[in-house]
């Protein structure tokens, strides 16, 4: 393989390593984009850090905020970025200037379980750039090489220039307020929509045909007598009515994809729209890491481990390496580490499917000891987690392998606020509520349920959505502000339908002031 | 180096400094930035600054944990601020407040718009001078200390490639006695403003801990100010109750006493180290005095006036009386002063009925621009 430019800066001794790392990557088999590593400082490591692992994005001061964050928390000694990788074709992934070897090694076994998940999990088949829409089959390769075109780093680069070109037109005050704007509705996507069908053609518009009320025939002179005059024009009247009802009714279903609604049907100007869909695209890049991140990191974890401890270190790197591990997969203050979490997973479905505790047979055994000494031998194991990381993402990897004995033998429990003590209190260690609580939270990535509900609300050009409330109401303050945000695109007063401690509300914004109305439609 | 960052950063910092303004007042009347105070930074906690979102209200979230601990029991600490991103599951007690830290100099600047304090005129006292070394420059001695890796190396490369004894296959380079670069300096000279800052406060039973409490706060800000404008500033700390002695800043603050007050004791002192320490053709002499009004007699009050006509006015830029009121004040002094000083600018006085007023009396003092 040729050195490109970038490659040539990484120190000899590292590509050296690198090299060989790979090999027994690929041997274990698995398969990831050529990686490109660049070693950094760590104020360039904060830089590219903050512009969420790219080297070049769009001005916004909120990549200021967490510039000045990460640094000030390296410079306290808080914490330090070790890696940090991208999902692009080539990969790029970054080293810290100044780690041991045994970090830098470590990183970079970390780094290409990443690299792997990014080119095999279905779900960042939808960050091909060239791939043809819908995605709909999630292992597809192309010939024997899947090379698609990933080019991120690149768009991300145009999208950059596309808003400085408009920062310079505009001012970068202007700008900068409306991409604040689109950021508030960031991320009210639809995360499935990268695989279905987007929407289909619009027909084309009929000219609404003058209402014609049927008559019944009559003779002339019985005319007035069977279709009378009055009755005829209330049924014209009726008909218009209906027909100006579903008139009104835009979107024809409920569009969980705000943004996407926006971009079509907002009066914005060309600039403004220009932006709504860089902010969106870019949520769809982002939207498969947060879907599968317990599963990522558990891979690359699960990578790590094994090649450091079977082939990489050397006895004098073995206890830098096990200290640097444990401060990766430790849980502090009982919160849970998706690192850890997602490594002991897959290590659970390769010792369950090694010694087949799995399918029918095994589900119905009911004797505990049985259950325990249960070994027929498969050695499935590895088969069936490389199989795992294709197909599955957080939800489904945890509703299918997070079963009652994990939960108990890794002591997970729940937790919620105690209105009593005020602090947030273990309430439940019964696998369903654990399950149940983890499941929810992982859905939707954590976020509520939002959908365009009706563009003519009221018949006033006015703007519902709807939350779809599953248990949790929203946080009211951001909520308002976030519906102010959104009548600076819409342009017209915006609603929101949500409940409220259990009561229906309507939460109202009209540019001027908030309102909120118990007892909403 | 500079970094693509650093526009994103800058931005983010006037938006930063926009809500210290906005909050400015608060943090005055509340004292808040004082014990936060480093050498040159004051870390201030500001409001989340955050783009607002859809998401759902923290008390019904609850998550899900890993660990022991039975039902009932209290969830482990806050969220430890571990690899990027960890914790994705299961975050957020309690908001954020962001901590910021703004230079000294930035915090001045920002009461200096709030309050549209003015510059302080140039009293024409610069001539003093201080000489200021900056490596600017190379030479071909020195000291090893100050040795130029880099331009030794590359000189030597130089004589290596003329004399012909360079390989490219083995770039071997060794510097000799002639090819040693040092950095060498320059002194630059800067004219030096120095001011002096004289507290003076009455340390008396009638002074609780609120009214030093609010003395605290003000100082702090005129600190703050005068640090500003001047590059070198000094303070010294004078307490007073019948007699008055100089003390440092801490025992300034924490002494208490029960005897009566005699004012013009504090204003003999200020006078003395005027005199021993602050000759005023080179030194900017700004005395504030605290007090709750209150006065031993009638004839100190005058004797004070004396004192201020004949010794202090003349070599001072501004004298400033602070009445802090107190429960047990007569709060006279400060109707003497005005009713003697009327006419004459260079006597500030202004009178802090509570925290709500300091904001007011910093402006009393420093909106004379002297």
């Amino acid at each position: 393989m040729p050195l490109s430019p970038n490659q040539a800066d990484l120190p000899r001794y590292l590509f050296v390593e690198q090299e060989k790392i790979e090999k027994i990557a690929r041997r274990y088999g698995l398969d990831f984009f050529p990686v490109v590593f660049q070693m950094l400082s760590y104020d360039q490591m904060n830089e590219i850090a903050a512009y969420g692992g790219f080297p070049n994005r769009y001005p916004h001061w909120r990549f200021g905020m967490e510039y000045e964050r990460l640094s000030k928390s390296y410079e306290y000694g808080l914490s330090k970025i070790y890696e940090m990788v991208i999902n692009n074709n080539p990969s790029y992934a970054y080293l810290l200037e100044g780690n041991s070897l045994t970090d830098q090694k470590l990183v970079m076994c970390h780094v290409l379980g990443h690299v792997d998940f990014f080119k095999n999990n279905f779900s960042f088949r939808s960050t091909d750039l060239d791939a043809g829409e819908p995605i709909t089959d999630p292992v597809r390769k192309r010939g024997n090489e899947y090379d698609p075109n990933r080019r991120w780093i690149d768009k991300m680069a145009n999208h950059g220039a596309a808003v400085r070109r408009i920062v310079d037109r505009y001012g970068i005050g202007r700008v900068e307020t409306f991409v604040d704007n689109c950021l508030s509705l960031e991320n009210l996507v639809d995360p499935w929509s990268r695989f279905v069908r987007r929407r289909r053609e619009e027909l084309v518009e009929e000219e609404p045909r003058a209402v014609e009320v049927p008559r019944l025939r009559s003779k002339d002179y019985m005319e007035e007598f069977i279709n009378p005059e009055e009755y005829i024009e209330e049924q014209k009247k009726k008909i218009e009515q209906e027909r100006e009802k579903k008139k009104g009714r835009h979107p024809a279903s409920r569009e969980q994809d705000v943004l996407l609604f926006l971009i079509e049907n907002a009066p914005l100007e060309r600039w403004e729209r220009a932006i709504l869909s860089i902010v969106r695209d870019e949520a769809y890049y982002f939207a498969p890491q947060m879907e599968t991140k317990i599963m990522n990191e558990g891979w690359a974890s699960y990578w790590h481990s094994k090649m450091m401890t079977n082939d990489v270190c050397d006895w004098t790197e073995i206890v830098d390496y096990a200290e640097n591990n444990a401060g990766v997969m430790v849980t502090s203050g009982g919160r849970l580490n998706p690192y850890k979490l997602g490594v002991q997973l897959y290590r659970s479905i390769e010792d369950r499917w090694n010694r087949g505790q799995f399918g029918p047979e095994w589900e119905d055994c009911n004797d505990l000891d049985q259950k325990r000494h249960w070994d027929l031998r498969l050695g499935l194991g590895q088969q069936k987690v490389f199989e795992v990381r294709s197909l599955y993402n957080d939800v489904t990897f945890i509703d299918e392998f997070l079963t009652e004995d994990f939960a108990l033998e890794h002591q997970l429990f729940s937790f919620g606020w105690s209105n009593r003590n005020e602090r947030f209190e273990i309430d439940s260690r019964e696998f369903k509520n654990v399950k149940e609580r983890l499941l929810s939270q992982l859905t939707n990535f954590g976020n509520p349920f939002i959908f365009v509900e009706d563009a003519n609300f009221e018949n006033r050009g006015e703007l519902l959505l709807v939350h779809d409330h599953r248990g949790v109401d929203l946080r009211n303050d951001y909520a308002n502000e976030t519906l102010a945000a959104l009548v600076r695109i819409w342009r017209r007063p915006v609603n929101l339908a949500t409940l409220a401690d259990g009561k229906k509300v309507l939460l109202r914004y009209d540019g001027k002031e908030h309102s909120s109305r118990v007892d909403a439609p | 180096m500079s970094l693509k960052i650093d526009q994103d950063h800058s931005r983010f910092r006037a938006i930063v400094r926009g809500k210290i303004r906005q909050n400015l007042r608060r943090y005055i009347s509340q004292g808040e930035l004082i014990g936060r105070k480093g050498k040159e930074l004051v870390s201030i906690p500001i409001p989340q600054i955050d783009i607002p979102r859809f998401v759902y209200g923290d008390k019904q979230k609850g998550g899900v944990g890993q660990g022991k601990g039975d039902v009932g029991d209290p969830v482990g600490g806050q969220e430890a601020e571990g690899d990027d991103g960890q914790g994705q599951a299961g975050q957020d007690a309690g908001s954020h407040v962001l901590e910021v830290d703004v230079t000294l100099d930035e915090l001045a600047d920002i009461l200096g718009e709030e309050l549209q304090l003015p510059a302080i005129e140039n009293k024409g006292k610069n001539r003093i001078v201080s000489a200021k070394d900056r490596y600017t420059g190379i030479r071909r001695v020195g000291p090893d200390s100050l040795k130029h890796f880099k331009r030794t190396y590359k000189e030597a490369l130089r004589r290596a490639v003329a004399s012909g004894i360079y390989d490219p296959k083995e770039p071997i380079i060794v510097p000799q006695h002639d090819d040693r670069r040092f950095r060498s300096w320059k002194e630059d000279v800067e004219p030096v403003a120095n001011a002096v800052i004289i507290y003076m406060m009455d340390v008396s039973g009638s002074m609780g801990d609120e009214q030093k409490e609010i003395v605290r706060i003000e100082s702090f800000w005129i600190d703050t100010w005068l640090r500003r404008q001047y590059q070198g500033l000094e303070s010294r700390y004078i307490i007073h109750d019948a007699v008055a002695r100089e003390v440092d800043r801490d025992t300034f603050f924490r002494t208490r006493e029960s005897g009566g007050t005699m004012i013009s004791s504090a204003y003999k002192l200020c006078g003395q180290l005027i005199d021993q320490h602050y000759p005023s053709s080179e030194w900017n002499i700004y005395p504030f005095h605290f007090s709750d009004g209150d006065n031993w007699s009638m004839d100190d009050t005058l004797s004070c006036i004396e004192l201020l006509k004949t010794d202090i006015l003349t070599r001072v830029n501004m004298f400033a009386y602070g009445q802090v009121e107190s429960p047990y004040g007569s709060g006279q002094f400060v109707k003497d002063l005005r009713e003697h000083f009327a006419e004459d600018e260079r006597v500030v006085t202004s009178e802090i009925r509570d925290r709500d007023a300091i904001v007011g009396s910093i402006k009393d003092f420093l909106g004379k621009g002297k």
